[in-house]
């Protein structure tokens, strides 16, 4: 495995005259938390959505495990070990806590529409009980338990964000994109989301790249942070480094009122 | 989909496998065992009209279950349905007469040759979405009628061709009760079919594409190979079903294939519930009978001093097409998920007496 898991080189994205993304380049070491942080509609989305296929970006690399991935399909992508959480929920609605997770399962999974509902005399039950196991698993690491035979769609907010993230989980990711995890949380779900976020990273080993508005989550667990404004990339690099620049602060963050006089004058 | 509420006292599962099955619990398992047992028995029992609806409710539930797995499991839509159940009903019969291939391979060989026509016509599904898609279905329709009536090799034409009863070592089920039996196993195999393929991998992404598809392919679901995939099982449902019918009146013609077929297959599966096997099965025996039901009570109104108005005596053809038309409008109304839902709803309120939740 080498250091880089995910190289993304000169990425370009408009939508008509309005340019989403100009030239961004940006390494992401395996193993590490890489946070995208900026003002709304600086692209972030928009980056993540690169990554995962959604968006085709008009010019420009994605390099993932060393391999060209930026024309591929996103369940390609999938298949490859890209797993990622959306910023306004898409769980499947009307399924089960369990199926949504089961469904992150779909591309580790052979059983098809022919041996599947032979399901006592082909290998199909097997392989579903034992990916069910895997399943409780991860439903027991996000404390969903009490959750798991309830339909998606009736779960709280806080919940929805975390089976989203068991889903992601179940991909068996070797990166995941995760797009504002804690949003709209109070701070106690937050701390618990953020311990999550270290787990994951630490003892799954997964390579998390994530967008985030709270600074002090941000700092406090990302090993690597990049500001895009405007579609453009400020700056990347240790967390204190990217708080300090002035670029920054003056993009994002907000100046303090007798820095903003010095600017001035 | 049920909630852990709905388990009786003391059910405790302690595996993944018995947590994993088709019924909710051991009772309803049983119950169903015991129904389809006594079934079997049917035929010393209920005379030929009932045996009649019964077999039916079989082929018409093979095809309607196929629908719901394609409009109710997967969110798209087909105005085809209809036309797909011919297929079925002529392919079966042209390859036993054509190839003399036995009739009970047959029907299977039509299953999957209707799923390869349906195919091809659900292509565009990969492309296209909602009225325009349920319009391209429409165009599936109509040609594909059309063919029934000039492709005199493969349906016979406006002549129509006859089918073979279904034969089994010598036996032949040409009789009600006969083929009672072929009806009541394609059925429950047909059905148990349905409830596995939606508990496994491709059921559940079936659904996902219907929930969200955005994200299903974020989650590794190919979105064309599933849409069209299920254009294919519900074709080979409705193949298999149409032979059945083929194979049980002895003759096939085009004119009972139309867009007023495929409309009542919908609504089968709208009154039954969207997304529901059980449902399904709920909602073609309401069809079914609803006509029965109503040719019964006027046949007693007629006798009685005060009943024999001829507006509703001689009208009663055109009554059965309103009514049909009126519960569908009601069922949207009152009741959108169907008479799965409501049947839910029903045991709730048993199971929480005197509570309402």
């Amino acid at each position: 495995m080498t250091d880089t898991i995910l190289k993304v080189d000169q990425i370009s994205l408009a939508f008509g005259g309005v340019k989403a993304l100009t030239d961004v380049s940006f390494d992401v070491k395996t193993g590490s938390v890489f946070s995208i942080i900026g003002p709304n509609g600086a692209g972030k989305t928009s980056m993540l959505n690169c990554i995962s296929g959604r968006y085709r970006p008009n010019s420009g690399s994605i390099h993932f495990d060393d391999r060209n991935v930026t024309n591929l399909r996103p369940n390609d992508r999938a298949d490859l070990g890209i797993g990622r959480t959306f910023q306004n929920l898409a769980l499947f609605g009307h399924m089960s806590v369990l199926d949504n997770i089961m469904v992150g399962r779909h591309h580790l999974m052979k059983n098809n529409w022919l041996t599947g509902p032979l399901y006592w005399a082909s290998p199909a039950q097997k392989e579903e009980l034992q990916h069910r196991r895997e399943v409780e698993e991860i439903i027991d690491f996000l404390d969903i338990t009490h959750v798991r035979k309830a339909v998606a769609g009736t779960l709280s907010y806080g919940l929805r964000k975390r089976v989203e993230l068991a889903r992601a989980m179940a991909l068996k990711p070797k990166l995941i994109l995760l797009d504002e995890p804690m949003a709209g949380m109070n701070l106690e779900e937050k701390e618990d989301m953020a311990r999550y976020i270290l787990d994951l990273n630490e003892e799954f080993g997964i390579t998390v790249v994530m967008i985030e508005h709270d600074m002090g989550v941000v700092m406090d667990i990302s090993h690597e942070v990049m500001v895009l404004d405007f579609g453009k990339k400020l700056i990347s690099g240790l967390p204190e480094d990217v708080m300090a620049d002035e670029h920054v602060r003056q993009a994002y963050l907000g100046l303090e009122e007798n820095e903003q006089l010095q600017e001035v004058v | 989909m049920s909630s852990l509420a709905m388990r009786p006292c003391g059910d405790f599962r302690t595996s993944y496998k018995q947590d994993n099955t088709i019924f909710e619990t051991k009772t309803i398992r049983w119950f169903t065992a015991l129904v389809i047992g006594l079934a079997c028995f049917a035929p010393f029992i209920l005379d030929a009209y009932y045996l009649t609806l019964f077999i039916q409710i079989s082929y018409l539930g093979i095809a309607a279950l196929g629908l719901n797995i394609l409009v109710g499991f997967t969110g798209q839509i087909s105005l085809g349905h209809g036309a797909f159940f011919g297929f079925g009903a002529f392919a079966s019969a042209w390859l036993n007469t054509s190839f003399n291939i036995p009739v009970f391979i047959c029907i299977p060989m039509a299953g999957f040759l209707t799923m390869a026509v349906g195919m091809m016509f659900g292509m565009p599904a990969a492309r296209i979405k909602g009225l325009y898609l349920a319009i391209a279905t429409l165009a599936a329709q109509f040609i594909i009628e059309d063919f029934f009536g000039r492709a005199e090799w493969f349906s016979g034409g406006s002549a129509g061709s006859m089918a073979n009863p279904v034969e089994l070592f010598g036996f032949a089920f040409d009789t009600d009760e006969s083929f009672y039996y072929i009806a009541l196993f394609a059925l429950v195999f047909m059905y148990i079919w349905g409830c596995n393929l939606m508990r496994s991998r491709d059921g559940r992404a079936f659904v996902a594409v219907r929930d969200h598809y955005l994200s299903a392919e974020i989650m590794g679901v190919k979105l064309n190979k599933y849409r069209l995939l299920s254009f294919g099982i519900s074709s080979f449902y409705a193949g298999i079903g149409g032979a059945m019918y083929a194979h049980y009146l002895g003759y096939v013609s085009a004119e009972g294939f139309t867009i007023f077929m495929s409309v009542q297959f919908l609504a089968m599966v709208i009154i039954g519930g969207l997304g529901s096997i059980k449902g399904t099965l709920m909602g073609v025996v309401f069809m079914v009978l609803l006509p029965e039901a109503l040719e019964g009570g006027v046949g007693i109104m007629k006798d009685t001093s005060w009943g024999n108005i001829p507006m509703v005596v001689d009208g009663l053809a055109y009554i059965k097409e309103m009514a049909i038309g009126l519960v569908i409008i009601l069922f949207l109304i009152f009741e959108p998920e169907g008479l799965a839902h409501r049947w839910q709803q029903i045991k709730n309120y048993w199971k929480f007496y005197p509570f309402s939740y």
